[in-house]
This record gives C-alpha cells, structure tokens and sequence, in this order.
C-alpha cells in the first residue's frame, strides 16, 4: 500500500491547520513526505506542543524552594529532601482513551507516568490518581438516565480496575487519590495519573542526545500499531465518533515495564547513558526529536531495526505508534555491551537503531527510502512549535449563577438525615471499595493509608516521610475559576500538614474544555492565576505537569478541573499525624477561622445533594491565613500536642467531625460537642468554609495549643469531648457508630454491587 | 544489643515480575538482622541458603496461570530438591501460588470470588503451633496481617481438605474470608512441616510503623528453629 498524497486536506485530517500546514511548507522548502506529516501533526497538537497553554503556563512559580530541576526541563520536576536525595513526581492524564476503553486507557496512564518518573533514574515509590466520572447514582438533570448510570458504573469500575492491574503488578502502592462524581464528566471522564519516585542527587539521567557517533537504542518492548495518533486524538473533542477511536488506545504490559524499571535503572547507574527518554505520546517522533533539540543535535535512525510485533509496517505507522514499555537511550559510543548484557539479563530488547550526528535534523530511513528529514527544534515546546495566544471571555453564566437567596432554601428538619445522606453520598463516602482494588502497601513504605487526609510514604534509611495527595473541587472552579485555583492548592497544601508535613512543591494537571472557546479559555486562564497565587504565598513551586484540553461532549464540556498533586515533607516519622480520634476524654477543638454568613455554601456538597443546585460563589479563602495555620498546626504537632488532625472540606464541619470518629476503622469512637450557631443550624453544619481543621489533644496540653494558635493569629475553640458510641453535636445530631459506619463504609459498595450477580 | 549468631541464611528468589522479594529482604535483612541473599531465578543452586523465600508479585508477569511458568525457572528445581530433602521454603502469596504449581503443596489458588483485588489487613487464627513456622506465636490466639491479591481463593478436592485436616496442616485461617477459600484456609504446609505457603504477607507486618509487628514471629520462629 503506497502512502497517501500530501496535501492541506490531509494536513487538514490529521488536525493540523492551514497556518501550521503553510508553516510545514515553509520550514521544509517543499511539500513534506506522509511520514514527516505524521511527525508534525503530533508533535504540534494539544497534547505534545501545548500550544495553547504555554503561555498561561509560564506565568506559574517554576522555580524556587527546594527544586532542582525547574519545570519543563526533564520528564518531571526533581525536589531536594536532604539525604542526597530528591523526590521526582508528576501527574498526567490519560481521559479520552479512559472514555472509550477504560482498562486499558487507565493502566496506560499509569504507566506512561511511571515512566516519565523511572526514566530520569528515578524508583518509583507511590502512584496516585484523580478520577472524574458522572453520577453512578440517580441525581441532578442530565446524565441520569438508566443507561448513563450504567455506563458510567461500567467506566468506574473498570477504571479502577485498570489502575489496579497495572500498579499491582509492576509493584508499586496506589496510596492516595480522590474521585468525585458529577453529570458534567458524563460522556468525559476524567482520568489522571500521578507518580513519585526517589532517586540519589547525581543519579539522575537526563533526556537529552548529544555527543556526535554515540549510539541511539530502543529498548524494552517492541512496536506495533498500538495507539498510533493517541496525541492527537486527545487533542479533540469527545464525540460519537471517538468510540471509532478505540484502536488509538494503547494496551499495557505492566509486568515488561517492571522489567524496563530494573533494566533501566540497572543501566543509569552503569553510567554508560548520554540520555534516556520514555517513549509516551506520539513514541518515536516525540522522543527522538525531544532528545535531539535538547542535546542540539541531530538524529540518524534506521526504521528496519525497529523491533515489530506486527508485520508491513509502513514508517508512518512506526514513527507514530504509541505502544508501551519503550524506551530511547543514548549509550556511550565503545560501552554498548554494558547496556546489552543488562537487558539480556532481563529478556529485553535492547537494539541500536541509530546514532547521534552533528546535525540539526532527525532523519529516518525505512527499506533504503528517506522517509523523514525534519529540523528537531520547530518540532518541540520550547523550540518552534506553535505558541498561540488564544481569546478569553468571561462566561456568561458566571453572572447569572452568583444569584442565590440561601435563606429562600427550605430548613431541613431532620438534620441526622442529612448528615447521613451526606456520608454516604458517593462524593463524600469513605473510598475502600476502591483502594482495597489497590495494592497500597508493596515495598512496606506507607505507613499512612489510603481514607485520611493525605497518604503518607516512608523514605527507608532516612527519618523521612513524604505526604502526598491529589485534590481539586470542580465545583468552585466552575462558579469562580480563580478561587477554585486557590482552594485546589490550599486544601491539598492543607491535607498534608493535617499529616505533620510542610508542603513542599505541586505537579499539576490542568482538565478543560475547547480551548478555542473564549469562556473556557477564561476560566484557564483565571484557574492558573488561582494556582500562581497560591504557589507563590506558600512557597510551594510548580515542579511540572501536564494540560488536558477539549474535555467536552457534544452537549457540555466538563467543570473545569485544574488537579493538584501536592507533595510534602515530614522531617521526622514520630511527628506522623493521622486524622482518627483515639482516646476517650481528649478535647475536641477546631481551629481556623471564622466563618462568614453563607461563606462555604456556594459549590457545597450539601446545597448540590439536598437543594440541587451548583450555585453561589466558591469559598472564600486567604492563602496567607491559610498559612499561618499551617505554622501553628505543624508547631502544635511537632511539639507533640496533636493526636489527630482533619481538614474540614467537603460536606462540611459535621462530616469533618464524623469522619474523625470513624477513620479508624477497627477502632471507632464516638463524641460530644457543642458549637455557636451563628447563622442557620443546617448552613453551620455543612458549609464547606475553608482554612478549618478539626484537631484533639489531651486536656492537659489545651493551653498551649491555645497560646501557639493565637500567636500564629487563627482561631483555636474547644468544642467538646471524645468518648462514648455517639456523635452528638448540641441537640441536633446525635447517631450511634454503627448508623455511621454503614453510611460511611458500605454505599459504594451497595452501589456498585446491587446489579452484580451473587456468586455465593 | 547484639544478637547472637544466627545459623539461619536466607535467600529469597527474584523472579522477573517479582515485587514483594524487596519487602521480604528488608525485614529479614534489616529488622531481623539476618544473613539475607536475593537468588536470581536463571541460577540453577540455592547455594548456601537453608530458608528458601518464594515471595510475592507477579512472577513472569503471571498472564497465564498464577506460578504456572515460575515453577519451570531454573531456581525451582533446586527449591524442590532442597524442600524434598527437608529444607525449610515459605511461598508467600504468588509465592504459595508457585508451591502449589510446582507440587511442593497440596491444591490451588484460584481467582478471589469476587473477582477482585482485595488489599487489606485481615484477622487470622493460628491453627497449628507446633510446628517451626509458628511456634513462638504461644499464647496468640488471632493475628492481623495484610492481604494483596487477585488469586487467593484457595481449592483442593474433599480428599485433600480431609487430608489436610486429619495431619493438621492447616497453619493459619481467615476470620473473615476476604477471597472465597475453602474451609477459610489461609495457609498450609506440607505433611513434613517444613514447605509453608501462605496468602497474607508476615513479611509485610514486622515493624510498628508499618501495620505493626504481628508477621515477626513467624520468621522468628523458623531463625530459632535452625539455632
């Protein structure tokens, strides 16, 4: 089969458009071949060039605090923890193949991420994810039907079941994410990936080609037609057509990617590599000309010693597949046996395909034909790909949907029922129906589970731990983009000093819509200015991450989900906080600050579940009282008066304080406390204020506690007592334990199984 | 304090696939302080090793049959030869799933009845101390270690559960059976008691701060059985 003739209508199919095709055109001097189209068209769409989004992007703290490698400089960012050691993370998204074939679209996330983290040298030691998907329960207007329930339980389920597979096997814990529901990710879920590794400061490889004759290798598995043109099929919207999509989904081998870690670090620490890069989206193309404009260089490969799985590839199809578990290595010209015996001795492919040459091109042969030649730097972000300036324009429905009289809101009575609607409402309930899919404790490092505030991993031979999550309310991004990127990075900043952790750095992944709408370009625009901000007044640098455009369905486009991947430093594992009660008579106390009248109702899970409506605006919050109270919490903590910590988040102060009751799962414990109402009982109980956390102490360290709060100038109130099997706030709640703990516990499990056929 | 000279040295196998062999070497290596080896699975001797860990993980990836291609590997028919001379071998999860591939343990484990992944700490009871695998746990009557796995339903026919009863081989049961097995069977030895293979992960639980101590005695209770 001859290729296809070049020309703007086929640029035009391979979603390239006219000023990039003329650009082509001008670049090469002539009409390019099939394969050098195929290597622009993915290398300059959404999902490789961000195009679209660099320029917001660079206005984020990229530097500073503890990083060593500024964001966008390798794979992923690398942070200093002492020790001579550095933690890499990063978060990425893998929606549209999770849309059409959830398993293998998420293992694929998995493990595109851990690569990113394990090609830089780095060990992976915990895996976290973020997952969006419609209402598996009958609520809201759209997305409800039956047949939407289902497919979205389907998607769920077999999500999960994705990320499972893959980080079980290969060996690493899924030790935190988050998962909320809501129709707008109905058709487009949400799927993003996130990884940590360890490596040694000096270990660290870089993804860069150079030194001209040093040999180019392709190692781990072989390719095939797997995932050809996956780039730029996330570069489009969701529609009926993308089920058509299904062949540009890749398929993972978790078990060749364990082999490709040991192999790979095996051959980092040989100190025979140059450079090293995964291949991920658009494989080849992207890797050898990445590598190629960051070393300048250029690259000679010869597309015949590719390892196939499939026979009569054209070059096309070689240069632009995405199959998995690959890898592309600069050796050191004379050392390449060192390389193969490494790979021999772990039944890899390790082949040289090609080599370094003091040129600025990458040219690609194929059965004696030139199929590309092609300047590495206008391929790449940074170099000359695209960089658009793209219209913003605040959406209409900003103005229209602040409007919401709360007190026209009809006064629940019963007041026990809401809060027990609330905790077993799928966005708030306890997730063990997930994790327990996850193997959250291989390598015997997580020493805080998957349920609290924040997942926390141990880092063996130090007295260090690191406490990680992911977080982000769609809601408060819809109704105030801005805001809602403040909160995105306060309440993950704030979930891992409810561990004892300072907030180190974030790794980002930013989920919008059609970037060519002006209002979902504001609403990106306003999120990474939420996000800066916030950055800037914790310290905590952006270390890199990852933008996920054209997240819309033909109907509606998704909330805007800007997810934060928080990273924090524990210095020493005896200040381990957990966010459970544990002894009878300790104080109860919630520090913070004040709430406002109505602050904490807008975007609230309780207005959403009980009222219907998404309305409002988003909390308020201050990132500088935000970190006062993180001060005093972690001086509170180290000097050993905390016994537990939680952030109140979603569904409010009497979910916070129930959840601390039940966390402890083998242990629960009930209590008593009292709170001023300032505004409607209901409203006090649920809003979602920010900078609040629930935290018990003995009664003989209170007046300490008291002192470091008010030093640090945020509000510290004893409310009550632990003991008893009760929760019992004033006289309007009061539940057993066992009511709670079936609320809390069983709902997703009552959700997900209720149509599954009984095996027993 | 010292600990006097341990006469027990452990090699535990490294399978390609494998992922829990680091978990056991940290604790036999570093908080029990033992004499601890990684055997590659293409060698063909145990060399000086005396316990034999076969531990957890994916072994070759395990697309086909749990342990169905681990039992072929090099390594295991040293494992065997030494388990038939009466040396000691503790399979742990993929590890008990490749005893029983190689038939070096009695029945199978097959996919957990609900289909599912299940990672959790589960309570178990000690069935059988009078043996070298459980002989310090006196006095213990239930123990909590985790649980990871996909294929934990453990099968054999009424013959050999019979069996198993009559010569109590069964070394430990689930209180709460996470995965479907038979007569709630966590772990099982051979009728000579010296080859364990078990579901839950001892090897998981030998430090306070990570899902406390409960695995510890176990391998205390082989170190002492060599000493």
């Amino acid at each position: 089969m001859s290729d296809p003739i070049v020309n703007l209508d086929l640029a035009r199919e391979l979603g390239l458009q006219e000023d990039e095709y003329n650009r082509i055109l001008e670049l090469l001097g002539r009409t390019p071949t099939y394969t050098e189209l195929g290597i622009f068209s993915v290398m300059w769409s959404e999902h490789c060039s961000y195009k679209n989004s660099i320029l917001q992007i660079k206005t984020l703290p990229r530097s500073g605090g503890r990083l060593l490698v500024s964001a966008g400089e390798e794979n992923a960012g690398l942070v200093d923890i002492g020790d001579g050691l550095a933690v890499a993370f990063k978060i990425e998204s893998h929606n549209h193949p999770s849309a059409v074939e959830p398993y293998q679209g998420a293992a694929t996330g998995v493990g595109g991420i851990l690569r990113d983290i394990f090609t830089m040298g780095a060990r992976p030691i915990a895996a976290l994810n973020s997952l969006r998907f419609g209402n598996i329960t009958p609520i809201g207007d759209n997305g409800s039907s039956d047949g939407k329930l289902e497919r979205t339980k389907y998607l769920f389920k077999n999500v999960v079941k994705g990320i499972g597979d893959y980080g079980n096997c290969f060996g690493v814990p899924t030790v935190s994410g988050e998962i909320y529901f809501d129709e707008s990710y109905t058709d487009n879920p949400l799927v993003n990936a996130m990884a940590v590794g360890i490596v040694e400061i000096g270990e660290v490889a870089s993804a860069t080609a150079k030194g001209e004759g040093n040999p180019v290798f392709i190692v781990g598995s072989s390719t095939g037609r797997d995932g050809i043109h996956g780039a730029t099929f996330a570069s489009e919207e969701i529609s009926e057509k993308s089920e058509s999509k299904r062949p540009s989904v890749q398929v993972g081998d978790p078990f060749t990617e364990k082999l490709l870690l040991e192999a790979s670090i095996e051959l980092i620490k040989s100190g025979v590599v140059v450079g090293m890069q995964d291949m991920g989206a658009a494989g080849i193309t992207c890797s050898t000309s990445e590598m190629s404009a960051k070393g300048k260089s250029g690259m000679k490969i010869n597309l015949d010693l590719v390892p196939v799985r499939e026979e009569k590839m054209s070059a096309y199809e070689i240069m632009l597949s995405e199959s998995q578990e690959r890898m592309l290595v600069v050796i050191e010209k004379g050392k390449e046996d060192i390389a193969f015996d490494i790979f021999k001795k772990w039944d890899l492919h390790c082949v040289e395909v090609g080599e370094v040459i003091n040129d600025t091109n990458i040219k690609i042969t194929y059965k004696g034909k030139q199929e590309a030649d092609v300047p590495a730097d206008p391929l790449v972000l940074g170099g000359g790909a695209p960089v658009y300036v793209r219209e913003a324009k605040e959406p209409a429905y900003l103005k229209d949907i602040k409007n919401i009289d709360y007190n026209s809101l009809k006064e629940p009575e019963d007041l026990n029922e809401i809060l027990i609607r609330l905790l077993s409402s799928p966005n708030i309930t306890n997730k063990k129906w997930v994790y327990e899919q996850y193997d959250t404790q291989v390598r015997t490092n997580t020493v805080i589970l998957p349920g609290g505030d924040a997942s926390v991993v141990r880092v063996k031979g130090t007295n260090k731990a690191l406490s990680m999550k992911t977080d982000c309310n769609g809601r408060y991004v819809y109704l105030n983009p801005y805001k809602g990127g403040l909160i995105a990075v306060c309440e993950s900043a704030r979930n891992v000093v409810c561990t004892g952790a300072e907030p180190l750095a974030i790794t980002n992944c930013l989920n919008f819509g059609n970037p060519y709408k002006p209002e979902v370009y504001y609403q990106f625009k306003e999120a990474i200015r939420g996000i800066g901000d916030a950055c800037r007044t914790l310290d905590t640098p952006v270390t890199g991450g990852n933008v996920s455009f054209y997240n819309e369905s033909p109907d509606y486009a998704v909330y805007p989900t800007p997810v934060i991947g928080m990273m924090g430093l524990i210095e020493d594992v005896k200040h381990l906080t957990t966010s459970y009660f544990k002894d009878e008579g300790d104080v109860i106390a919630l520090i913070g600050k004040d709430v406002k009248e109505f602050d904490g109702l807008g975007g609230s899970e309780f207005i959403k579940l009980i009222h219907g409506k998404v309305a409002g605006d988003a909390p308020d919050i201050d990132p500088s009282y935000e970190n006062r109270l993180y001060d005093a919490t972690l001086e509170m903590i180290k000097a050993g008066f905390i016994k537990s910590a939680h952030d109140i988040s979603d569904g409010g102060f009497a979910v916070a304080l129930a959840e601390s009751c039940l966390m402890n799962r083998n242990n629960p414990v009930g209590c008593s406390v009292n709170i001023n109402y300032n505004t409607r009982k209901d409203f006090e109980l649920f809003n979602e204020a920010q900078s609040r956390i629930i935290i018990s102490l003995r009664k003989e360290d209170e007046d300490k506690c008291r002192e470091i709060c008010t030093k640090h100038e945020i509000g510290f109130e004893n409310i009550g007592n632990i003991g008893g099997d009760k929760l019992m706030i004033n006289k309007d709640i009061n539940l057993n334990l066992e009511t709670l703990i079936d609320a809390y516990y069983n709902s997703i499990q009552r959700i997900m199984e209720t149509n599954e056929s009984k095996i027993n | 304090m010292r600990r006097k000279l341990s006469k027990a040295k452990f090699g535990v196998i490294v399978f390609p696939g494998s992922n829990c062999d680091h978990d056991a070497y940290h604790s036999l290596k570093h908080l029990l302080c033992q004499d601890t080896k990684f055997l590659w699975h293409k060698e063909s001797s145990i060399g000086d090793r005396n316990v034999i860990i076969v531990p957890g993980g994916f072994s070759y990836g395990d697309y086909l049959r749990c342990g169905a291609i681990a039992r072929f590997s090099n390594i295991m028919k040293d494992v065997v030869r030494h388990a038939n001379e009466g040396g000691t071998v503790i399979g742990i999860c993929n590890g008990f799933q490749i005893l029983c591939e190689a038939g070096l343990l009695p029945g199978a484990l097959i996919r957990n009845i609900n289909l599912k992944f299940v990672c959790k700490n589960v309570p178990l009871t000690i069935e059988n101390k009078k043996n070298i695998f459980t002989a310090l746990y006196n006095g213990t009557k239930e123990i909590s270690l985790p649980v990871a796995h996909a294929e934990g339903n453990y099968l054999c026919d009424e013959d050999t559960l019979k069996s198993l009863e009559d010569y109590e081989q069964i070394v430990f049961r689930y209180k709460d059976n996470p995965n479907g097995s038979m007569a709630n069977i966590a772990g099982i030895m051979n009728k000579k008691g010296n080859v364990l293979g078990m579901m839950p992960h001892p090897e998981r639980a030998c430090e306070e701060i990570v899902r406390g101590t409960d695995g510890r005695k176990l391998f205390e209770s082989v170190i002492q059985s060599l000493n």
